[in-house]
């Protein structure tokens, strides 16, 4: 199969230009039962241009995506690829016709190797067998093709969520083909792994192939992108090209409404420099992680902490809350303290939205009633310690709508939810127990823009009311847009405490990269 | 306003339409009371004796010994674990009880010191895996083979005959015209199923099972939660191990062999999910029927014991393969 799907590849590509249509997409509808997720959708994909998707999560571009990748059937409508009606009948089916699709959700298995998941299901054999070697030397050639700071020998399991989403490309691309679709690639990657993946989609574009770009973060698109096509509701809005259209502009678009400022406005004025920090570390070290870290940070403040992935920025946030046991010293208001678990540093007020909330935040197959609990459990019970059924079910309904979480019901499951709307079920569960102190990792990571707006109105609201906010962002804009002061870590420890008043991001990021005289 | 919610409005719509069959118990425990219906149905055909008063009650007896065990598998499975210990554990609180009652204890302390040996047992497991950092397949595995080779060790490997009339009267008598074993299954039922569903600790089992990392990073002290777990199946076998002995009048050093695997496949007939996280005592009462009501048909149409095992195993699977089915059709 895999050598038929080249030869046919090989062919298209020697007849065909750049500017020439590849897909056409017309009038493709897809309903779920009653629901319908795409109404009416067209598209054109031309060869050696990177076609951006933009629109809100649930818009309908990842069910879009998916009938290109025979995981669904469209209801309604037709698709024209290299001039023949394509209708794949499996994810197979449309990689044997030449359509590559590297999704957000990671699909790598933890226990094999690199090389092993880049092949997965074409590996090099013989007889049956795995050719050991040749498995390896591929990997290898495609990996040092693509310019990924990866060892294929490595088991992914090892690996960081950055490296595994590169990964993740090199399998997309291990397989040659016409259109190449990519899923959010960036929103795990910092900006130098980002780099390398620009380069990836330069030099694809050079060889005349169509990419199709998912992405919420609007820099990226004006830079990559030669068309933008924005998506509402399901159904499409408009076709334009990068060079006349604008970041408010699309944002208007995809939203239908403008948005003048995303980030909001202070509520409160900012802490005055003599108040007395709530939470300090001082010297922090864990060994190979990070050393000599001393940050603080004031109630109603929000610190921002910057860092190029490897920076040991997410590992200092797992030293506050107690789930690695560091070296020095963290004091909270003054005063020292060890914390030897996660529910320690609970129990002093600190709260710790995680990177992945899919790992470590939520219970995907429990309601959003039990997410938003699982923390403030203890504030719930009656009498003989047994739980209050209407208090759980009024506090889950109180916070679904503070934060305008958009769900069917407070019973629906987590994981039925979107992106945004996690994040704010965790969220939720955290507010429960009144933080004084609250750690963010990457709090709007694959969250569309209208939810990462309403993260931002919750994060001045709390800092309003008194929380201290530790906030880690590889979002420079979301760093300076909502800091007080910035720390920027760099090779594992601080390289720079910056007040953000009047702090542009070139300045940040001559400190995070270690290049500052 | 957004997709997003004009999808979920409109789901929600559907869902009140559906709103009788998509009843919560209905949709929960619909495939299994359908499953327990027509067994019942073919065997009261098949047999006419089958639905007979007494016969309920012989079967309600025969459940209890099952259930009770069941019961504390529900928090292990519901953790995503294994207690494969349970059948031993059984035994050997038998014996406990007949060695006490040799040594001249009375039934108030031979009960205490019972419950305490299924706990210390249990809690040995949990700590075991907890700590060790061991799949608790492979604890229990091995402890499985200990505590069986331990019933051993009073008596040589000889039943031990228990005379205490108090504890005879367990499996014996009755009380307001219910036998006593079934009096203690259903108090049972009622004070595990309040500490899942409305106790903190509960919650914690669930969301423990429903995700560790998750649990872990919202204060919940998953190695602590796994040695109670383990504590209280120790202890439900233990109580097991009493009605059991009780029934028999005597403790057998292979008591409670493959009851672990009985007490699993009424954990999971009552759709309590292998990976943890989802799952009631409410649907392993049912579950445990089942098995219950598989057993004692077959008795009564005289089918042999090694038929028995091959048409319990086809009903599980076929149980549990509807029950899959059914749910990933509303998913």
């Amino acid at each position: 199969m895999t050598a038929t799907a080249q030869s046919a590849t090989t062919r298209a590509v020697e007849t065909a230009a750049a500017g020439d249509v590849v897909l056409e997409i017309h009038d493709i509808a897809k309903s779920f039962g009653p629901v319908a997720a795409l109404k009416r959708m067209n598209l054109t994909v031309r060869r050696g241009r990177v076609h951006t998707l933009l629109g809100e999560n649930g818009a309908g571009k990842s069910t879009l995506m998916k009938i290109l990748a025979g995981v669904f059937t469209p209801t309604a409508g037709s698709i024209v690829l290299n001039g023949k009606a394509y209708a794949p009948r499996n994810p197979r089916d449309a990689r044997a016709h030449g359509i590559s699709i590297v999704f957000q959700e990671l699909s790598l298995s933890r226990n094999l190797s690199v090389a092993e998941n880049i092949f997965a299901s074409h590996e090099p054999s013989r007889f049956g067998f795995i050719r050991d070697r040749a498995l390896n030397e591929a990997a290898e050639r495609l990996i040092r093709e693509l310019g990924l700071p990866v060892d294929v020998r490595a088991k992914v399991g090892d690996l960081s969520i950055a490296q595994r989403q590169l990964v993740e490309i090199a399998k997309g691309l291990s397989l040659p083909a016409d259109v190449v679709i990519l899923d959010e690639p960036t929103s795990s990657l910092s900006d130098s792994e980002a780099e390398i993946l620009f380069a990836i989609i330069e030099r694809l574009k050079s060889q005349g192939k169509a990419v199709i770009y998912i992405s919420h973060r609007m820099e990226e698109i004006m830079r990559l992108s030669d068309d933008i096509t924005v998506m509402r509701d399901g159904e499409y809005v408009t076709t334009t090209e990068k060079s006349e259209t604008s970041i408010d502009r699309l944002i208007t678009l995809m939203v239908g409404r403008a948005m003048n400022d995303i980030y909001p406005p202070r509520e409160a004025p900012r802490p005055s420099a003599d108040t007395p920090p709530v939470l300090a570390t001082k010297n922090l070290s864990f060994a190979g992680k990070f050393r000599d870290v001393s940050i603080d940070v004031k109630p109603g403040e929000v610190v921002g902490l910057f860092g190029l992935v490897g920076s040991g920025r997410s590992d200092v946030m797992k030293a506050l809350f107690g789930m690695l046991a560091p070296q020095g010293e963290i004091l909270l208001d003054g005063k020292p303290v060890t914390f030897r678990s996660a529910a320690q540093a609970i129990r002093s007020g600190i709260a710790f939205v995680t990177e992945n909330r899919k790992e470590e935040g939520l219970v995907l197959l429990h309601s959003v009633e039990r997410n938003i609990n699982m923390v403030g459990l203890g504030q719930l019970t009656g009498p003989l310690g047994l739980m209050r059924g209407g208090a759980e079910r009024e506090a889950a309904r109180a916070e679904v709508k503070r934060l305008a979480i958009k769900t069917a019901s407070i019973d629906t499951s987590a994981g039925s939810l979107s992106g945004g709307n996690q994040q704010k079920i965790v969220l939720a569960k955290w507010l429960q127990i009144k933080p004084r102190v609250l750690i963010l990792d990457e709090p709007t990571r694959g969250v569309d823009v209208g939810a990462k707006f309403e993260i931002y109105r919750i994060i001045r609201e709390l800092a309003a009311n008194g929380t201290a906010i530790l906030m880690v962002s590889s979002e420079l804009p979301e760093v300076l847009g909502l800091s007080d002061r910035v720390v920027v870590m760099h090779n594992k420890s601080v390289a720079a405490v910056l007040d953000a008043d009047g702090l542009t991001p070139e300045t940040v990021m001559t400190y995070a990269a270690g290049i500052h005289a | 306003m957004s997709n997003v919610q004009d999808i979920q409005k409109k789901a929600a719509d559907v869902e009140v339409r559906r709103s009788f069959l998509a009843s919560p118990t209905v949709r929960q425990y619909g495939g299994i009371i359908i499953s327990l219906a027509v067994l019942c149905v073919v065997f009261s055909v098949m047999s006419p004796r089958f639905l007979a008063f007494n016969n309920f009650m012989n079967i309600m007896q025969q459940v209890a010994v099952i259930a009770v065990a069941a019961y504390g598998m529900t928090y292990v499975i519901l953790l995503g674990d294994i207690d494969l210990s349970i059948g031993s554990i059984i035994a050997v609180s038998g014996m406990v009880a007949a060695q006490a009652f040799a040594m001249g204890f009375g039934f108030v302390p031979a009960v205490a010191l019972t419950l305490a040996a299924g706990a210390l047992m249990g809690a040995l497991n949990g700590a075991l895996s907890a700590k060790l950092m061991l799949p608790s397949f492979i604890v229990t595995v091995a402890t499985m083979g200990i505590y069986r080779g331990m019933v051993s060790l009073p008596t040589n490997g000889a039943p031990a005959m228990i005379e205490n009339d108090t504890w005879l009267a367990i499996g014996g008598e009755s009380f307001l015209g219910i036998p006593i074993i079934i009096w203690i299954m259903a108090v049972l039922f009622v004070v595990n199923h309040i500490i899942l569903s409305k106790t903190i600790f509960g919650r914690q089992v669930y969301l423990t099972g429903g995700n560790r990392e998750a649990a872990i990073y919202s204060g919940i002290r998953v190695d602590r939660i796994k040695i109670i777990v383990f504590t209280i199946s120790g202890m439900m076998a233990a109580i097991s191990g009493m009605l059991l002995s009780s029934r028999l009048s005597s403790a057998q050093t292979n008591a409670g062999t493959g009851y672990e695997l009985d007490a699993i496949a009424a954990v999971v007939l009552g759709g309590t999910s292998l990976a943890g996280g989802v799952g009631t005592i409410v649907g392993t009462i049912l579950g445990a029927l089942i098995i219950g009501v598989i057993n004692n048909g077959m008795n009564m149409l005289s089918v042999p014991y090694f038929y028995q095992l091959i048409v319990k195993g086809v009903v599980i699977l076929v149980a549990v393969w509807l029950d899959v089915r059914s749910k990933s059709a509303r998913a």
